[in-house]
């Protein structure tokens, strides 16, 4: 990577991350959102201990799955409404690289607080300290990979009508490994089995989306442009 | 060398023109004239390299641009009708960001001196939302003062509202680019004139 491919990566994060500094609702909209679905069940499906415990690990993964997909919309609308999404595409600088870098930011922004939070939901059903460090790790490799994944969605529906619901379409069916790995780690810790092999895989789905995803994600992008 | 090879557009239904061909030496202003709707944009937009022509191929220094890809953009700076400019960050932030996102090493002393060119003295600081629209298309502007290294400008409208100073600005430094070897091409429903060693001038639509 030259030194002018890097000074443009590390600009586009610093640039995103200046400009959710100055919007903080948007940051703390999702984890909001987060944190209410969470809490939401405890009231739907009563207080009865070993049953909170028991859906914990699902509920926080799923509330996760929404809120992550509920930011994504935003991930390209405002690059794209204001002209900036053409200056980045004709900047020259590999799209996927710009891309990632959008993505990175975007996960420090929507997806970090959730990671940091989860453990102190976890608390709220009952789960044991040993799960809530395992759900806060399964997170940690799960939402990055959500994020890459969703940025297609997001790139693939720029500009349509209706298409916060188009991506949620698109992008909820590819969330599915994610999400039984992500809950399958904290069920596999709290029955007193490894861990390992879920999060293995979490980060397998991680790698390999941070390598596929952007390029997908920068030919939807020229697509949209057209 | 800029070429033009029997540019198509069609746009839903619609066929905007057809078999549309032209060479640009460098230091020639290319205008392109023509109606609403005649497709105007689409052809900049053709030469930028972000819309694919139904039939024809664009060629820099005789290479296709979609071949050249990073090489060619490295030449070129494209200013679109839209403004490109982050309304939360001011306008060094912005003039930063794009300089940077191009590759070039910007200094905020330089971006300031490019707003200052452009007439945003005391300006620079500013959230561009508070700015009005045509101060937000002179910090639009401001990124044609870094890019004299450029071999093309391709300029959509630049000079919509405008005032009187800021037009002989950026015709300045359309002036400058032109007499450096470079080429631009613009369009503009505004009576404006640029002195041009070599001109060109495309009408669509007719």
């Amino acid at each position: 990577m030259s030194r002018g491919t890097l000074g443009a990566f590390t600009c586009m994060v610093r640039r995103d991350l200046l400009l959710a500094l100055r919007r903080r609702s948007e940051i703390v909209n999702t984890l909001v959102f987060f944190v209410i679905v969470v809490s939401l069940f405890p009231l739907g499906v009563g207080a009865e201990p070993a049953l909170l415990r028991a859906i914990a690990p699902g509920v926080v993964w799923v509330a996760a799955l929404l809120a992550s997909m509920l930011a994504l919309q935003r991930l390209f609308a405002g690059d794209h409404a204001d002209g900036t999404l053409e200056q980045i595409v004709l900047a020259p600088q590999p799209l996927g690289l710009m891309v990632g870098a959008k993505v990175l930011a975007h996960w420090l922004i929507a997806g970090l607080p959730l990671v940091l939070i989860a453990p102190l939901l976890g608390l709220q059903f009952g789960l044991p300290a040993a799960s809530l460090g395992i759900l806060a790790a399964s997170l940690a490799l799960g939402t990055p990979a959500l994020g890459f994944i969703g940025a297609i969605g997001a790139a693939l529906t720029l500009g349509l009508r209706g298409g916060g619901v188009l991506v949620s379409l698109l992008v909820l069916p590819l969330y599915i490994p994610v999400l039984i790995f992500g809950a399958g780690a904290v069920e596999a810790g709290a029955s007193g089995l490894a861990v390992g092999a879920h999060l293995s895989l979490l980060g397998a789905f991680l790698v390999v989306a941070l390598f596929f995803a952007p390029w997908a994600t920068a030919a939807a992008l020229r697509i949209a442009l057209e | 060398m800029l070429e033009a090879i029997g540019l198509a557009c069609v746009r839903g239904e619609r066929r905007l023109f057809r078999d549309l061909a032209f060479s640009l030496a460098p230091g020639t202003l290319l205008q392109v004239h023509g109606p609403n709707g005649s497709g105007k944009t689409s052809l900049l937009r053709i030469l930028a390299g972000v819309l694919a022509p139904a039939a024809g191929e664009v060629r820099w220094s005789g290479r296709r641009i979609g071949a050249l890809g990073d090489e060619y953009r490295r030449q070129l700076a494209y200013v679109g009708h839209q403004n490109a400019i982050k309304d939360d960050l001011s306008g060094v932030e912005n003039l930063m960001v794009s300089e940077r996102l191009a590759g070039a090493d910007a200094t905020v002393a330089l971006a300031r001196a490019a707003l200052a060119r452009l007439g945003l003295k005391g300006f620079e600081d500013v959230p561009t939302r508070a700015l009005s629209q045509g101060q937000k298309r002179r910090a639009a502007l401001a990124r044609l003062a870094f890019r004299r290294a450029c071999g093309l400008w391709v300029l959509d409208e630049p000079f919509v509202a405008l005032d009187a100073t800021a037009v002989r600005e950026v015709q300045a430094l359309v002036g400058d680019q032109l007499a450096a070897g470079g080429m631009v091409v613009l369009t503009t429903h505004q009576d404006v004139a640029i002195r041009a060693p070599l001109q060109q001038d495309l009408r669509l639509g007719t």
